[in-house]
């Protein structure tokens, strides 16, 4: 499974792109797979709202991901 | 001006002079005269939008020069309303141009109200070298809420004055969305309504995410009272004539958060000068008493500076004076 990281997410995971196969059992629940993150980095979790795409959708908590799907992770972001 | 003016985009089979025509009878608020909305404000303008307004609390400064792009080096300290309708007014001098001198940053604020009023919301933000744009409330299709449901907390994310942004990024994501304001107006091609767009400028690359629709946040009557501190507790306040009666009664701790041009102006004495936008890094080294006050303009950015500040500072009180030095002036202390 591929994850794009977007705005602040990028700076905290320090890539725009990584790639997790053993680290994670699939399939996993994006709900489940998002508290993964934020136990991996844990700045994630201090951010008011964090989208999570899946496969170029907007996912909901209790979609499935499978380790060929790839996920996008995306906060808000003020500049202007 | 001839009818020449827009020819160009006329000969085009599918924009002709209808959608001329529906440019010029069409009304655009633009909100924030910074790094996106002067590009949105440039292009909207040269092409013939009838009426255009334009929000903005802020004055020109140098630092905004590299990516606001009107600006010159004489209009720094001025109102960026001002200095964009200068601008803009010997552009295009058939456009009709209404300036409001005012902040607006909450952008859950201006999709409620596009809710409210039934509007599209042509959204653009940034975020270092990457750029968001969509099309919101466009024929019921999805909110900004729906994206984002909860406002970030203040200093959550950095914002180009803190993060930086290449001059160049704005102009892209500003000129991207003027061209979805003309697509909706005119009524050609297909508005990015129901996704968001990403775009990486370093990797020169276009995300799009489809965006799913809650009904709920299309079911918005009224506006909040407050938008920056949902959580937060109200701001206290102080009108000016109390404020006055005090400051002749006990020696009160003020600080004047207006530029210093604003203060040579119309000065206040008695009061420690800091500028709004250096507040929160210079106001560290202050001592600070149980109670202080402040003093701007009009009161706007001493309720901004308030909102910004008190919850790191719970031993200090701070009261906003209400009407700023304008109501001030009005009762000749």
């Amino acid at each position: 499974m591929r994850i794009l990281f977007f705005g602040i997410a990028k700076d905290i995971v320090g890539k725009a792109t990584v790639e997790f196969q053993n680290e994670i059992q699939f399939p996993i629940q994006v709900g489940a797979l998002k508290a993964e993150l934020i136990k991996k980095f844990p700045a994630l979790g201090e951010l008011s709202s964090l989208a999570i795409a899946l496969n170029s959708h907007y996912a909901t908590d209790d979609m499935s991901v499978s380790a060929q799907d790839e996920i996008a992770l995306i906060p808000p972001v003020s500049g202007g | 001006m001839s009818s020449s003016r827009y020819d160009r985009q006329i000969i085009l089979k599918e924009f002709g002079p209808k959608a001329q025509d529906k440019l010029a009878s069409a009304r655009v608020l633009v909100v924030g005269a910074g790094g996106l909305g002067i590009p949105v404000l440039h292009y909207l303008n040269a092409m013939g939008v009838g009426h255009l307004g334009i929000v903005d609390g802020d004055r020109v400064q140098e630092s905004n020069l590299h990516r606001q792009v009107i600006y010159t080096e004489k209009q720094v300290g001025d109102y960026k309303v001002a200095a964009a309708k200068y601008f803009l007014q010997n552009q295009n001098s058939q456009t009709i141009i209404d300036t409001f001198c005012e902040f607006l940053n909450e952008k859950n604020a201006i999709d409620d109200a596009c809710v409210i009023l039934k509007k599209p919301f042509v959204y653009g933000a940034l975020y270092g070298f990457e750029g968001q744009l969509s099309v919101f409330n466009y024929n019921e299709g999805p909110t900004y809420r729906c994206v984002f449901p909860t406002p970030p907390k203040a200093d959550e994310i950095p914002n180009c004055d803190t993060q930086g942004v290449l001059g160049i990024l704005p102009g892209i994501v500003g000129n991207l969305q003027a061209l979805e304001t003309v697509k909706l107006i005119a009524g050609i091609g297909i508005p990015l309504s129901g996704k968001l767009l990403i775009f990486d400028a370093l990797e020169q690359q276009y995300h799009q995410f489809h965006i799913q629709k809650k009904h709920e946040n299309s079911q918005i009557y009224t506006l909040q009272k407050s938008y920056a501190i949902a959580c937060a507790e109200p701001i206290h306040t102080i009108n000016a004539e109390a404020f006055l009666k005090l400051h002749q009664q006990e020696a009160l701790q003020i600080i004047d958060i207006r530029e210093p041009d604003e203060v040579k102006n119309a000065p206040f004495t008695g009061a420690l000068n800091i500028p709004f936008q250096h507040l929160s890094d210079n106001i560290k080294g202050e001592p600070l008493g149980t109670v202080v006050y402040f003093l701007c303009q009009s009161g706007v950015r001493s309720a901004r500076a308030i909102q910004q500040l008190q919850e790191h500072y719970p031993n200090t009180k701070f009261i906003s004076v209400e009407g700023g030095i304008k109501a001030l002036l009005t009762y000749e202390y």
